[in-house]
């Protein structure tokens, strides 16, 4: 077998292994799905309303895809945790010992986690159309907004993937995220429009790639909102492709590093 | 006979406390070695440096022909371990761990299954094949890692205590696995506390001691220098003690009786231990010297240490290095076998 249909085998398999989890503790995946309903409905009622300039339906509308990135993002903190779990038991010297890929126990993990994305993007698009959520957009581009969520979140669980080697434990992780993510998520358009913002944190805002990936979705989901002007910065005015290139660059930093720690890992 | 395990010089440290300070091995091919010490003395890192789980600071080892710091890969793929605490996917069942097992070896599916129902069948497993291991019992969960370990079919095998918290009766059971391992011409390196265990079955044993080797020899060797069984009583009232010791000294044949740790327990070194209890309780009965307990000791561990470094093992679990280096020179126990003897002496 060549290393890369190995690499891929072995991560398949350890992806399996990660999704036969959910079969035997379903309670995690209620966990999982329920918080994006909470997210949609939440957001969509308490904020949409208390945001809301005028239009309420519209502005709700305009919110869902920030709702859908911020999730798609808090997601990756679940990769980190099942790495930091398996880091502290037995099981990873298993791995360790067995002449498999070295990149398969991280790269099975993303992978799994992805299922996870699939499900929670799932849920928050029937309950966000319950609430009023339209595509307004053709259907192709409707997926080509979850297929940029969906990129996009599993470069940020290769992110998680490295803190969850680095700080093999749970809690941790659980508090970590939290401060990386929440500024990620709430100092972007997610869920305020730009202008609201004081000049100085604009400027990070217009590059913050859960802003772009917000309005890629709003734009392929028909979900702008007039009374949201959209800056003119680069990124802004080409999210997709901007929000693409930062997967990219995400992906060629964090996963060779996230590999790099788990090979020395206690070696 | 070519070496299948081969370790030189390892040293190991976790800032102030080394944890190896210069192991030697040497494993023959098909046979056991057991890596008797007490808790802290280096097993399990002499074995994970042994597995490339952990790079030795100093020193070379080289497993089934490759070496273990340049070719580790090639060591994975020869190796099975099975450490010390059990390294099982508890969501998982039986079956799927020992499948995955054999997908990451690189197995094709339908091999993976059939080596997953085999190595089942063999550990007596199938019955509980398809719940996940988390229902398992202690012994079971031991049982089904020690099948991962080996389901490539290794040449070679290392297990870390694999009996350490065992119900005697899943012990006996582990020890049959192991033993039946071993009839098929596999290479094993064990760790473990219990001198019973390594005499079972191990064809040499080394003794651990902070990180070093203080004794080598076979079973039998660190037996007859530790002084084999022991018979142990303690006589009801303190006045027949002597009459107690007369009768020990009987069976004795010669060995010097041994004041217990009250004025009313003695104990002496026998022969064949069965008989010999017999005969001191005969010997008594007729005396009219009231027993109020009596037993046949297997020497133990401590016995080990106390005989070879003048502690017992407890003290030397404390850690710092040991009092007066009584212990820092390896000892070459008499060996019963003549034809290891050339190759251990160093
Ligand atoms: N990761 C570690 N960090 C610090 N000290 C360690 C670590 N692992 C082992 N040690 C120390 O190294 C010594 C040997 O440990 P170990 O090899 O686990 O012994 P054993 O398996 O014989 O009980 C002990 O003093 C232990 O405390
Ligand atoms: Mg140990």
């Amino acid at each position: 077998m060549t290393t890369l249909t190995r690499t891929l085998t072995d991560t398949q398999v350890v992806a399996k292994r990660n999704l036969l989890k959910i079969v035997r503790v379903p309670e995690i995946l209620v966990a999982v799905l329920i918080s994006p309903i909470m997210f949609v409905l939440l957001f969509a009622y308490v904020f949409g309303g208390a945001i809301d300039p005028g239009d309420g339906t519209s502005y709700r509308e305009f919110l869902i895809p920030g709702i859908f990135a911020q999730t798609v993002v808090f997601g990756a903190t679940f990769t980190g945790a099942g790495i930091a779990e398996d880091m502290q038991k037995g099981i990873i010297d298993r791995f360790r010992s067995l002449p498999m890929s070295q990149s398969a126990v991280l790269a099975g993990r993303t992978l799994s986690d992805v299922v996870y994305n699939v499900l929670s993007l799932l849920i928050m698009a029937l309950t966000g159309l319950l609430v009023g959520w339209r595509v307004r957009g053709s259907l192709l581009d409707a997926a080509a907004a979850f297929g940029l969520l969906l990129v996009f979140a599993y470069a940020v669980s290769w992110i998680m993937a490295l803190v969850g080697v680095l700080v093999p434990s749970v809690e941790v992780i659980n508090n970590a995220s939290f401060i990386v993510i929440m500024p990620l998520t709430f100092v972007s358009n997610a869920f305020v429009p730009l202008d609201s913002f004081p000049p100085a944190l604009r400027v990070f805002v217009e590059w913050n790639p859960v802003s772009t990936l917000t309005q890629a979705c709003r734009e392929l989901f028909g979900n702008t909102n007039p009374a949201a002007p959209v800056s003119d910065a680069w990124s802004m005015q080409n999210p997709a492709l901007y929000t693409l290139i930062c997967v990219v660059v995400i992906l060629v930093v964090f996963a060779p590093l996230a590999i790099a720690r788990y090979r020395r890992t206690s070696r | 006979m070519t070496t299948t395990i081969e370790a030189h010089g390892l040293v190991k440290r976790y800032g102030a406390v080394e944890a190896l300070r210069g192991l030697d091995l040497e494993v023959p091919e098909g046979t056991v070695l057991a890596l008797l010490g007490p808790n802290g003395a280096g097993k399990t890192t002499a074995v994970r440096i042994l597995t490339t789980l952990l790079r030795p600071d100093e020193g070379t080892a080289t497993v089934a022909g490759a070496d273990v710091l340049r070719e580790p890969e090639e060591v994975r793929r020869r190796i099975g371990l099975s450490g010390q605490s059990a390294a099982v996917d508890e969501n998982l069942t039986g079956a799927e761990n020992l499948e995955m097992i054999g997908r990451l070896y690189g197995f094709r599916r339908r091999r993976a299954v059939d080596r997953a129902r085999e190595l089942l069948d063999g550990f007596d497993l199938s019955d509980a094949g398809n719940r996940p291991a988390k229902t398992y019992s202690g012994g079971m969960r031991r049982r089904l890692d020690l099948a991962c370990a080996l389901v490539a079919t290794p040449r070679v095998v290392v297990l870390d205590e694999p009996t350490t918290g065992l119900d005697p009766r899943s012990r006996l059971q582990m020890w049959d696995v192991i033993a039946g391992l071993v009839r098929t011409g596999t290479t094993v390196l064990l760790t473990t506390q219990y001198l019973e265990e390594a005499d079972r079955l191990a064809d040499d044993i080394v003794v651990i001691d902070h990180g070093r080797a203080i004794a080598h020899g076979t079973a039998d060797a660190l037996k007859a220098q530790v002084g084999g069984e022991r018979v142990e009583l303690v006589v009801a009232d303190a006045a027949d003690r002597e009459a107690a010791r007369a009768a020990l000294a009987a069976v004795a044949g010669g060995d010097e009786v041994h004041d217990g740790a009250t004025e009313r327990s003695l104990s002496v070194a026998v022969q064949d231990g069965a008989r010999s209890l017999r005969r001191v309780l005969d010997r008594l009965e007729t005396d009219g010297v009231r027993v109020l307990d009596v037993g046949l000791r297997r020497p133990t561990l401590d016995d080990v240490f106390l005989t070879l470094t003048g502690r017992t093992a407890e003290d030397a679990d404390a850690s710092g290095p040991p009092p007066g280096g009584g212990a820092d020179e390896e000892r070459d126990l008499v060996p019963a076998r003549p034809d290891a003897a050339g190759e251990v002496a160093r």
